[in-house]
């Protein structure tokens, strides 16, 4: 729970988010037109995107599974009756003059996400809805001085509006929460939660209160479009309602926009402006019914999720929560691990997965998608390692030049020489060189300072190259100097 | 005036199949007859090179031994379905321009079938209004006048246009829609018969929607057997309408036996509305008597949420029609009244684009649905639809089909009631129920007022027993047997 200090005492901040995610479907929600990303203006346009007289809307059924998936993934109960509402109001890039949404009944009732703060607390945040509705098209302000572009390429893409309960107590938690939503939305296939791509975007309530009392008054932040604007617009937001308060004032309700370039939020539009939606139920479109085992199928097909995914590796691999934690946050990241730790120590695996390759991703910028070394190459060296062809400080420069190269271990290996020495012969000749050559700390040693036993094997290491098994010269040289 | 112009569908059908006479032959009589009939101002468009087009394409396939339903048969389009590349207005200014690159799945459906299209026909500003009084294009006149008396009388509406080309035997059919009796109403004042299917029997992909829960598109023509030839080409399931109905499409026609022996005929008390005029009341008796006479059953039921109808049609319609028409906003196609502003154009356009009736029903609408409002207005309105709906499926427990007046007068003088906005909307009253229950109704001519102007008898069935319902209508039509015609005042040759 984030508080803020007023002259007059505490304030806690209450936060719920709606976010939109656009459903993973090759067609639109009510047309058949097609919704890749990025495509020339105006090219993925139906007659019914572009509401021509007589066209009339009709379900997609991709986009309702879609919608039902990510109800069961979300623990939301699904709501086998739901209605398609109108929402009126007027903007160029609504050829209708409506959007088509769900309103008093929604496809997905009440369900739940389950955050893991760090720091080991785990916190609830309740799901209030879900429902489908239509996306707008885009104006384009800055292609001509005095006339507005509008391209309706988006005009009519399903998009799942997800409401939380105002659980949400601080910009960490929304963080938290917004990565968990995507994680699952991403796990489901239901929605592939690219923010640049405008696929996941945010709309923030924000309020105050003094700790423990009744909720204040809220404002709304719309169309954020990163987790860390969304937490920069919780903090800008917050400390300006408190700063109200403190001084006596009250809270506005109000649609607020978020500046990404000041981190700051100003007023869009006033309660007393807000539109009169005029919501009602679309007579082009009869109740959407849902059979139970309609819901059922969908729900055999579910992927293992996150939270299930982390407490298996748990119990099953024994890794640390912070590092299973880690391993799930992205689906491809488990199974990466999966592939890895399949046949191998899945510990050994987890921590290479979770240090090296994810510390190597993230330092070069990429996702687990784009990694130069594949689960099978990953695998392979943690075997040279395992059987002792290599050590685990040459095993880290090998991973390293994996990473550079894309080669796999064993080559890099080979053709380095990087293969440990485990002749005891060759090892015991380089140790009798580095004690020859040190007789004066060899002394030193058997007078008492056994410090220097690091010394000496650091010294074979050194004159070996790295390659001395370092089990073995620890063996020999106790041997040698007499332990 | 050649004869092909009196031929019905079916004579029409029968001619072509015999080789009396090609399409072309018969397209090119009704073109001229159009342009004969320019003063009562049925269409918007009139299509005579496309038509030309088509019929002979049609004699083509007929030569090669194929033949649709409607192989040949030209017809009239109300300006509410969209075709493609010819103008599609509404009947609104703010469609100036308008040329579908797609064609309504009903006018598909009747190209397929082979019939050929002569024109646009005329109609109330986006289907609204029952005089055809609203359209951007001026009224529609109806062929009709009262004997010794010059005064011009309106056709009905919305589907007026299409309603007038058929009385004035201009098309030997067309099509209409109807969302509170704008197939039946105008059917009634012109003595043409109108059907309306059940809400789901014809696709509404691609007609210019008023309002979605109630549009339904139908026949319009001068015989009960030429609606049943119409319908079956017209109807089917459509998977780009949510709200079509996938149920068989049968041959209509095999439904016209003459026979309603043992049928159970509902007569519901609340429709003998307050002020209904007595010959009104006299035909509907004679029209009982008819059924009873062939050996129908005659049940007196009850219908009796039937008087709150009317006033919730005028919340639901509206409503839906507020939302359906945002999208005539001047950025996309249509009218654009430059502005200084988003706001301004959108202003500008609307304000120009719109004609009163239609701004004063997207004010309703606006309002039913507004918050604060929508609980008393929208929801309470489709509590009482529900209701609606359940009289209906209680009486038809008991009673095959209903008989009713189609209209509680008949036609009345253009201008006469265009300040009333009330008194226009009381027409509907009899034809409205169908809708707000989605039932198939037809109008039949069944006789004329004291006056001399025809009157129309409605006969409503079961969901989905379009067969019923035009084997009634058969029966009434036969025992009427409407032979009256207009005097031809209009033809300028």
């Amino acid at each position: 729970m984030a508080t803020i200090q007023g002259a007059t005492g505490e304030w806690e901040m209450v936060i719920g988010l709606e976010v939109h995610a656009q459903v993973t479907s090759e067609a639109k929600l009510f047309s058949g037109a097609a919704t890749a990303f990025g495509a020339e203006p105006n090219t993925q346009v139906s007659l019914v995107d572009a509401a021509m007289p007589g066209m009339l809307p009709v379900i997609n059924e991709q986009a309702v599974a879609q919608a039902v998936r990510t109800g069961l993934g979300l623990k939301a109960k699904i709501n086998l009756t739901s209605v398609f509402d109108r929402k009126n109001y007027f903007y160029p890039d609504l050829p209708q003059g409506y959007q088509i949404s769900q309103f008093t009944q929604p496809i997905v009732g009440k369900g739940v996400v389950t955050l893991d703060m760090p720091g080991g607390e785990r916190r609830e945040i309740g799901i209030t809805r879900l429902h489908l509705e239509q996306d707008a098209g885009k104006s384009l302000h800055d292609q001509h001085p005095t006339q507005t572009y509008v391209d309706l390429n988006r005009s009519g893409i399903a998009l799942m509006e997800i409401v939380s309960d105002p659980d949400i107590r601080s910009p960490e938690e929304a963080g938290v929460y917004l990565r968990k939503l995507r994680a699952i939305l991403r796990y489901l296939g239901t929605c592939d939660g690219n923010m640049d791509e405008g696929s996941m975007r945010a709309d923030v309530n924000v309020s105050m209160r003094r700790p423990g009392e009744d909720y204040g008054t809220r404002c709304e932040i719309k169309n954020v479009n990163s987790v860390r604007f969304v937490q920069q617009a919780i903090e800008y937001e917050a400390q300006r309602q408190v700063d109200i308060l403190e001084d006596g004032g009250t809270i506005v309700q109000e649609t607020r926009l978020f500046d990404s370039n000041k981190g700051t939020t100003r007023t869009m539009r006033t309660k007393e402006d807000s539109h009169d939606y005029r919501y009602f139920p679309d007579p082009d479109l009869l109740p959407l019914t849902l059979t139970q085992d309609y819901v059922d199928e969908i729900a055999k097909s579910l992927p293992e999720l996150p939270d299930e995914k982390k407490a298996r590796f748990v119990s099953e691999f024994s890794l640390p929560e912070d590092d299973a934690g880690v391993l799930v946050a992205e689906r491809e990241r488990a199974e990466y691990f999966e592939a890895v730790a399949q046949g191998r120590n899945a510990k050994l695996a987890a921590n290479w997965v979770v240090r090296d390759l994810v510390g190597a991703l993230n330092k070069a910028g990429r996702g687990i998608s784009e990694t130069p070394v594949s689960a099978e190459a990953l695998g392979g060296l943690l075997d040279l390692l395992s059987d002792d062809t290599i050590s685990g400080r040459i095993a880290k420069d090998v991973f390293e030049e994996m990473f550079a190269t894309g080669k796999v271990a064993a080559e890099i290996v080979e053709e380095k020489g990087l293969k440990q020495v485990t002749d005891t012969g060759a090892i015991e000749s380089v140790i009798d060189e580095v004690l020859d050559e040190n007789t004066g700390k060899v002394a030193e040693y058997k007078d008492g300072k056994e410090k220097l036993f690091g010394f000496f094997v650091g010294q074979v290491m050194k004159k070996s190259g790295g390659k001395a098994n370092p089990k073995i010269v620890n063996e020999i040289l106790r041997g040698k100097l007499g332990d | 005036m050649s004869d092909l112009t009196g031929l019905s569908v079916s004579g029409a059908r029968e001619g072509l199949a015999k080789g009396d006479f090609t399409s072309l032959e018969l397209t090119e009589a009704h073109i001229a007859a159009i342009d004969a009939a320019d003063g009562l101002n049925a269409f918007v468009s009139k299509t005579p090179d496309l038509a030309r087009e088509r019929a002979a394409l049609s004699d083509k396939r007929r030569a090669s031994g194929e033949a649709g339903l409607m192989e040949g048969i030209p017809i009239g389009v109300k300006d509410l379905f969209c075709t493609e590349g010819v103008l599609t207005t509404a009947g609104s200014h703010i469609l100036d321009g308008f040329e579908p690159p797609y064609d309504s799945t009903v006018t598909a459906n009747l190209w397929r079938e082979g019939a050929v299209m002569l024109g646009k026909t005329n109609m109330d500003e986006f289907a609204m209004g029952s005089s055809n009084e609203t359209s951007y294009y001026g009224p529609v006149l109806n062929p009709w006048r009262r004997p010794g008396d010059n005064r011009s009388l309106v056709p009905g509406g919305s589907s007026g246009g299409s309603a007038a080309a058929v009385a004035a035997r201009i098309v030997p059919a067309a099509i209409g829609t109807d969302t509170g009796g704008s197939i039946r109403q105008p059917a009634a004042f012109t003595g043409t018969v109108g059907l309306k299917p059940t809400y789901g029997r014809c696709s509404r992909w691609g007609i210019v929607a008023f309002a979605s829960s109630l549009d339904q598109a139908g026949p319009m023509a001068r015989s009960v057997r030429d609606c049943a030839i119409l319908l079956r080409a017209m109807a089917g399931f459509d998977a780009k309408d949510s709200t079509s109905v996938d149920t068989p499409v049968p041959d209509y026609e095999a439904a016209l036996t003459g026979e309603v022996t043992g049928l159970k005929i509902g007569i519901p008390a609340e429709y003998k509305v307050d002020g209904m005029p007595g010959e009104v009341e006299r035909l509907w008796q004679q029209g009982v008597d008819w059924l009873r006479g062939a050996g129908a059953e005659i049940v007196d039921i009850s219908l009796p949420h039937t008087r709150y109808a009317l006033p919730t049609y005028y919340i639901v319609a509206p409503a839906e029609a507020s939302s359906n028409l945002a999208r005539y906003d001047g950025v996309r196609y249509g009218l654009r009244v430059p502005g200084e502003r988003l706001d301004d154009m959108y202003e500008k356009t609307r304000a120009a684009g719109f004609g009163a009736e239609v701004k004063r029903r997207v004010l309703m609408g606006t309002y039913v649905l507004s918050a604060g409002y929508y609980d008393a207005y929208y929801l309470k309105a489709q509590k009482v639809r529900t209701l609606i709906k359940r009289d209906f499926i209680e009486a038809f427990e008991k009673v095959d089909a209903i008989l009713t007046p189609t209209t509680p007068t008949p036609a009345f003088a253009v201008g006469e009631r265009v300040d009333d906005p009330i008194a226009m909307y009381l027409n509907d009253i009899l034809t409205v129920p169908a809708n707000m229950a989605g039932l198939p109704g037809i109008s039949v001519p069944a006789g004329l007022s004291d006056d001399g102007l025809p009157l129309g008898l409605q006969v409503l069935g079961k969901a989905f027993d379009e067969e019923t319902v035009l084997r009634v209508g058969h029966v009434l039509e036969g025992a009427a047997a409407f032979d009256a015609r207009p005097d031809p005042w209009w033809r300028a040759d």
